[in-house]
């Protein structure tokens, strides 16, 4: 768990270009991180590769803060 | 109307011979070519195995990783150019005359290794997989746009395409902007990255390239019976234009004006010259009657001479054609793409910058690897070794595919 915590608050870093001690879990993608709708798109394309699943866009829509794509990456990724 | 003088107020480059003004314009004084193995890819499976590469280009130097990242390298070239010519001419980031500042810096093929991986990228994962940046990092407008967020600039905003006669297209559209009042102001010029195996293999399929593998240094060579086509290069030159009243005003280093532009077609062949250089010379005539410069006045042409077969007799006879034989054999004339390879849509944009700088120096760059010269090929081309000169008006010749040609004449200020 720690471990997906971590590599999301990595990708959010580099994808949004943000420093990763200035990301919360609760931070909101566009409201506190600056990013527009492109960023959000490419972000989840990002977490996709990481955790090698898909995430279909009605559910990639509802991702709009670090800590939902933690609680989606947690609750589907493969075994 | 009174139309209004332009002059250059700033230069940048990024190039095979170098990503500075002084390191670039050093090495082409000097003779020294920018052309290795490629090692951008692995090019084994073409004829061709070399290229002008850019080299030591930090990117993040210029660009944050995430802009880096979602931006194709021709992007990358031609903002790193724009930036530092904006800082050579001095203008700061969001000026109060901001909405006078434009920009027109063009392509001649633009993001295709960009394609490239993203068709890949298609193949390997499905249409999922393309990037919400894939359109906006691969259009040849990105650069002008970027440019225009990044610094506030609110005038004209454009690129140009017209294959290898890009660069003098951009540069001369922008002078004719500042020219007729809509701006004060135009960052412009050309930028092109397309060693990939698509680009490379492209122009391999075409017969344009050399194969003169053994011997990189040596491949591109104007004008020399043993020339055998064009080696790829890549990069990009872009010029800060501003009006001459304006620059003065601000008390601006000016380095030449941007005294003429022509244009014209060959209305011919897609990819070879009309063989009599009739495009051409018109060219260079309009270029010179739009910059009410005598043909006795001009002393330097800096020549289109990509080094292939057709293209360098053509562009003898299209020099002969406008100047008439005497004169023509008077002019200096050399190609600085004997040393850099040819750039495309960056070619005029880089070549623009080294013409200015003979202004400048009122020295003549030579034509490199011209050893044995093709009986059909008869004029002055500074073989080899740089000629100290007086340059007080000096052409850039620029020619594309589609048989587009353009023009510009630079004089001494």
């Amino acid at each position: 768990m720690e471990n997906i915590v971590q590599r999301v608050r990595k990708i959010v870093a580099e994808q949004l270009g943000v420093n990763e001690a200035d990301i919360k879990n609760e931070s909101s993608f566009v409201d506190d991180l600056g990013a527009d709708s492109l960023d959000t798109v490419e972000l989840v394309m990002a977490l996709e590769e990481e955790f090698e699943c898909e995430i279909p866009d009605e559910e990639a829509e509802k991702i709009t803060t670090v800590q939902q794509a933690i609680d989606y990456v947690s609750a589907h990724l493969k075994a | 109307m009174t139309r209004r003088r332009v002059v250059v107020t700033g230069l940048g480059i990024i190039s095979p011979v170098g990503n500075t003004v002084a390191t670039a314009w050093d090495n082409i004084v000097n003779g020294r070519s920018g052309i290795t193995r490629v090692t951008r890819f692995d090019a084994s499976s073409l004829p061709t195995q070399i290229a002008g590469e850019v080299k030591g280009f930090d990117v993040a130097a210029y660009l944050s990783p995430k802009e880096a990242r979602r931006f194709d390298t021709f992007i990358h070239y031609g903002l790193a150019a724009a930036i530092d010519a904006i800082k050579d001419a001095g203008i700061e980031p969001r000026p109060a005359n901001a909405e006078r500042i434009g920009v027109c810096i063009g392509s001649g093929i633009g993001g295709l290794p960009m394609i490239e991986e993203t068709k890949d990228a298609i193949a390997a994962g499905g249409a999922r997989k393309i990037s919400p940046f894939f359109v906006p990092g691969s259009i040849i407008n990105m650069i002008s746009g970027l440019l225009s967020i990044n610094y506030g600039f609110q005038g004209p905003n454009f690129a140009t395409v017209s294959a290898c006669a890009t660069g003098n297209h951009a540069i001369g559209e922008a002078q004719r902007l500042i020219e007729y009042g809509d701006a004060d102001i135009m960052v412009a010029g050309g930028a092109e990255s397309t060693v990939s195996l698509l680009g490379m293999g492209g122009f391999c399929s075409a017969k344009a390239l050399s194969t003169r593998n053994d011997d990189p240094a040596g491949a591109s060579r104007p004008w020399d019976s043993g020339r055998d086509g064009f080696v790829l290069g890549e990069g990009a030159g872009i010029l800060v234009l501003e009006e001459y009243e304006h620059a003065k005003a601000r008390g601006a280093k000016i380095y030449a004006e941007v005294a003429g532009y022509g244009m014209s077609s060959d209305a011919y062949h897609v990819t070879a010259p009309a063989e009599g250089g009739e495009g051409a010379a018109r060219s260079m005539t309009n270029a010179l009657r739009n910059g009410r410069t005598t043909l006795e006045e001009v002393d330097y042409v800096n020549a289109h001479g990509t080094s292939t077969g057709l293209g360098d007799i053509a562009e003898t006879r299209a020099v002969k054609r406008c100047f008439g034989e005497d004169k023509a054999h008077k002019l200096a004339i050399s190609s600085t793409k004997s040393m850099t390879g040819h750039l495309l849509g960056a070619a005029a944009g880089i070549e623009a910058v080294f013409t200015i700088m003979a202004i400048q120096s009122q020295i003549a760059p030579p034509t490199i690897n011209l050893i044995d010269p093709d009986p059909a090929c008869d004029l002055d081309y500074v073989p080899n070794v740089a000629r100290p000169m007086t340059i007080n008006a000096a052409i850039s010749n620029s020619f594309g595919f589609g048989g587009t040609n353009s023009t510009l004449v630079f004089r001494k200020v």
